[in-house]
C-alpha cells in the first residue's frame, strides 16, 4: 500500500511539491541553525577552557575573588606539592601551571630610548617541558605566523597584531615593565622568537607568551602560579565530573580560615560559561519547536487547499464504500512520506550549508565586545551527528499535524448528502 | 592681684585670637597650609613601608624636588631596587632600572599604577602643585583629630587633569598643617585615605613626618611614609634633573 501512495505522490505533483518545499526549507532551517548554534557554543567553550578556565581550575580564594584584576600578590604558592597532591588524587585529569598577569612593554630605539609602548597582557605557561602538552592545547604551533616557538628562558612569543602595532621584529629585543608579586619594580628584557596569530581578538590585541619558569623569576614567585587548570585525558568536558570533583576538593579545604587557601571551580562555575552552555540547549529546543509549529500551520494550510482540491476523490471513494477512518489513515502516512522526503532534501541543504560554514565561518573581530568571556573570532558551524535526525522532527511532526488538521474535514462529510455533492 | 589681670586678660585675648583665626576665609587657610608645606627645593631622605596582603617591605629612597615641575628619586633599598631611578619632568616620568640598562617613560594609565607595590601611584608621586593652584575650598565644619582641633575643609577642582576631583581635608587650626585627608574620584567614590602623624617643627615649619596612604580600593593597611630626613630650600644642582643622571 505504501508502495501505491508513494507512486500517487511521485505522479501527482500538485499534491506534493508545495508540502515538499515547505517541509524542505523548515528542515533546513533547523538543520543548519542546530549545526551553527552548536559549532559557536562550543567553540566559545573550547576556546575558555583552552586559554583561560581549564574544564576546572584552582585559585587562591582571594585571587578568585578578584580574578579580573589579575592580582598576582594573592597567586598560589608551594604549587608543585599541590599539583603532585592532585595527581595523585585525580589522575584522569591533567594539572597544569599557569600565571597570568599584566605589565608594560617597552621597545627600544637604537639609542635606547623608547621606541614603542603598550600594555600587555602576559600568560606563561609550561614551555619547555618535554611532557607539557599546553603548547599542542594552545595551538601555538598552527598559530604561529613568524618565528618559532621560545627553545630557552628570555624568548618570548608576541600577538602578531600587536607586533605589527610596536614594530617588532624576531629577534628584537622588549623590555617588560611591571610588578613583582610582592610590589617590587619588575624589569626585564627579552627576546622575541616568534608572533602567533590566536582568533581570539582579547589575545591578538596585546598578548605575551613565555615560559612559567621565566615569568616565576620575574615576578619572584618561587614555585608560584596565578591558577591551577585541570583537563580531563579524554579532552572532553564532562560536567558531573568537574562538579564531583570541584566539590570534593573544596570540602577538604572547607576548614581552612586562610585566605590564601586552594578553591576549584568547574567550567561552569566561570565566566557565566554555566548560563551559556544551559542557554545554547535551550536555543536548539526552542528553535525545533517554533519551526514546528509554524511549519504546522503553513502545511494545515496547505492541506485545506489539497483536500479542496481533492475534495471530488474522497468523496467517490467514501461513496465507493471506504470508511472515513481508511482515507485519513492513508492520507496521514502519505503525510509522512512526504514528510519524510522533504526532510531528507532539507537535511542534506542544512548539512552543505553547515560544512560550508564549518570551513568558512564569518569573521566578527570587529564587533568583538570586551568580555571577560574569550570569544573567537570567526564564528563557525559544526557538523554534528544530532543534525543528520533533529530535521525529520519538525518536518514529519509539522506535516502529519498539518495533514491531521486539515484531513478532520473527511469526518464532517455525510454519506448521504455524497451523490448530492458529487452531481454538483 | 597680678595673676588676676593675666587671667582677664588672656580670657579676652584668646577668644579675640580665636575669632581672628575663625575669620579666616577657606582660601586663606589653604593658602597656609600651602606656605606651611610647600617649598621651592626639598631634599627628603625617606622610607616606604608597605603593608601587604602577605608580608610588609621597606624601601628607602632620596628624592630631590625643585619646584612643581622637576623631582628626581632614588632608590637605596633594599636590593632588589637598589639603583632604580625616577625623574620627573613637567608632566613625564622615566624609570631607569640598572639590571636591564633601560630608562622607560611612563605614560597614560601607567602612571595610575601603584609604586613599588604601595598605596601610591606614580601620579601621586607627580602631582606636587600648590592646592591653591588646583583647588577651591570651603569649610564645612570642625573636628577634633589627636587633640588637635581642625577645620574640615572640601576642596573642588578647578583643574581639568587634578589627579583627584574633590577632596576632604582636615586642618589643624594651630599649625596649618594637615591631618587626615580623603581623596575622592570625579564619581565621588571616595579612592584614598591620608592619615598625618609625628607632626614636627622643622626649619621653622611645622611638617607631619609620618604619612600613612592608604588605597580603599585594596586590603591592608595601607603604606607608611616616613620622612627620615629633610631640607627646605637647599641649592639643588641643575645636574641632577637631567636623564643623564638616571644612568649615573
Amino acid at each position: 500500500m505504501i508502495q501505491f501512495i508513494l507512486k500517487g505522490i511521485l505522479r501527482d505533483k500538485n499534491r506534493s511539491l508545495l508540502p515538499i518545499i515547505i517541509v524542505a526549507l523548515g528542515v533546513t532551517l533547523t538543520v543548519f541553525l542546530s549545526g551553527y548554534l552548536a559549532g559557536v557554543f562550543q567553540d566559545i567553550i573550547n576556546q575558555n577552557a583552552r586559554f583561560d578556565t581549564g574544564h576546572v581550575k584552582i585559585m587562591s580564594r582571594s585571587y578568585a575573588d578578584n580574578k579580573d584584576q589579575m592580582p598576582i600578590d594573592l597567586a598560589l604558592l608551594d604549587v608543585d606539592q599541590l599539583q603532585e597532591g592532585l595527581e595523585k588524587s585525580y589522575p584522569e585529569v591533567e594539572w597544569v601551571k599557569r600565571i597570568r598577569f599584566g605589565g608594560l612593554l617597552d621597545i627600544a630605539d637604537d639609542n635606547g630610548n623608547t621606541k614603542g609602548q603598550g600594555p600587555a597582557s602576559v600568560m606563561a605557561i609550561s614551555l619547555f617541558s618535554q611532557e607539557s602538552r599546553e603548547a599542542e592545547r594552545l595551538n601555538i604551533e598552527q598559530a604561529l605566523v613568524s618565528g618559532e616557538i621560545p627553545g630557552k628562558n628570555g624568548e618570548v612569543l608576541i600577538a602578531h597584531d600587536f607586533s605589527e602595532k610596536l614594530n617588532i621584529e624576531i629577534g628584537d629585543e622588549i623590555t617588560y615593565v611591571g610588578s613583582t608579586m610582592y610590589g617590587s619594580m619588575a624589569f626585564q628584557n627579552f627576546i622575541v622568537s616568534g608572533t602567533v596569530h590566536f582568533g581570539t581578538a582579547g589575545f591578538d590585541r596585546g598578548a605575551v607568551v613565555m615560559d612559567i619558569s621565566d615569568a616565576q623569576t620575574l615576578l619572584d614567585m618561587d614555585n608560584g602560579a596565578t591558577e591551577i587548570l585541570g583537563y580531563f585525558e579524554s579532552g572532553q568536558y564532562n560536567s558531573e565530573k568537574a562538579f564531583e570533583i570541584a566539590n570534593e576538593f573544596n570540602q577538604k579545604q572547607a576548614s581552612s580560615d586562610d585566605e590564601f587557601a586552594p578553591k576549584m571551580f568547574s567550567l561552569e562555575q566561570q565566566n557565566n560559561l554555566g548560563d551559556m552552555l544551559a542557554y545554547s540547549n535551550y536555543m536548539s529546543q526552542i528553535i525545533v519547536i517554533i519551526l514546528i509549529f509554524a511549519m504546522s500551520v503553513v502545511l494545515w494550510n496547505t492541506g485545506l487547499l489539497g483536500g479542496l482540491r481533492r475534495y471530488k476523490e474522497y468523496g467517490i471513494r467514501l461513496a465507493l464504500g471506504e470508511s472515513k477512518g481508511s482515507i485519513y489513515r492513508k492520507s496521514i502516512i502519505e503525510a509522512i512520506l512526504i514528510g519524510g522526503m522533504g526532510s531528507i532534501i532539507g537535511t542534506i541543504l542544512g548539512l552543505s550549508a553547515t560544512y560550508y560554514m564549518q570551513e568558512v565561518g564569518v569573521d566578527i573581530s570587529d564587533l568583538m565586545p570586551q568580555s571577560s568571556m574569550m570569544i573567537p573570532s570567526t564564528l563557525r558551524a559544526k557538523m554534528i551527528p544530532s543534525q543528520f535526525y533533529i530535521g525529520f522532527i519538525p518536518g514529519v511532526c509539522a506535516m502529519v499535524l498539518g495533514n491531521m488538521l486539515s484531513g478532520m474535514g473527511i469526518y464532517k462529510r455525510q454519506t448521504a448528502h455524497l451523490f448530492k455533492e458529487l452531481e454538483v | 592681684m597680678r595673676n588676676n589681670m593675666k587671667i582677664w586678660l588672656l580670657t579676652l585675648i584668646i577668644p579675640f585670637n580665636l575669632m581672628g583665626q575663625s575669620q579666616l576665609t577657606a582660601d586663606e587657610i589653604l593658602q597656609k597650609v600651602d606656605e606651611n608645606i610647600s617649598s621651592n627645593s626639598t631634599i627628603t631622605e625617606s622610607k616606604m613601608v608597605i603593608h601587604g596582603r602577605r608580608n610588609t617591605r621597606e624601601i628607602v629612597s632620596k628624592g630631590y624636588a625643585e619646584g612643581n615641575e622637576k623631582a628626581f628619586t632614588e632608590y637605596l633599598a633594599p636590593e632588589r631596587e637598589k639603583g632604580t631611578k625616577m625623574l620627573k619632568l613637567e608632566d613625564k616620568l622615566w624609570i631607569y632600572n640598572p639590571s636591564t640598562d633601560r630608562t622607560i617613560q611612563l605614560s597614560g594609565h601607567m602612571l595610575r599604577q601603584s609604586v613599588m607595590g604601595s598605596d601610591l601611584s606614580y601620579e601621586d608621586l607627580m602631582e606636587d602643585r600648590q592646592l591653591t593652584d588646583i583647588y577651591d575650598a570651603q569649610i564645612t565644619g570642625e573636628e577634633v583629630i589627636d587633640n588637635r582641633k581642625c577645620w574640615i575643609l572640601e576642596l573642588n577642582a578647578t583643574v581639568e587633569d587634578a589627579s583627584y576631583q574633590k577632596r576632604k581635608t582636615w586642618i589643624d587650626q594651630e599649625r596649618f598643617v594637615p591631618l587626615k585627608e580623603e581623596l575622592y574620584a570625579k564619581s565621588g567614590q571616595l579612592l584614598k585615605q591620608i592619615t598625618m602623624k609625628n607632626v614636627e617643627k622643622i626649619a621653622g615649619r611645622w611638617y607631619p613626618k609620618n604619612v600613612n596612604y592608604k588605597d580603599v580600593l585594596k586590603e591592608g593597611e595601607g603604606t607608611d611614609f616616613i620622612v627620615l630626613d629633610i631640607q627646605f630650600n637647599p641649592e639643588i644642582p641643575d645636574y641632577i634633573f637631567n636623564k643623564a643622571s638616571l644612568k649615573r
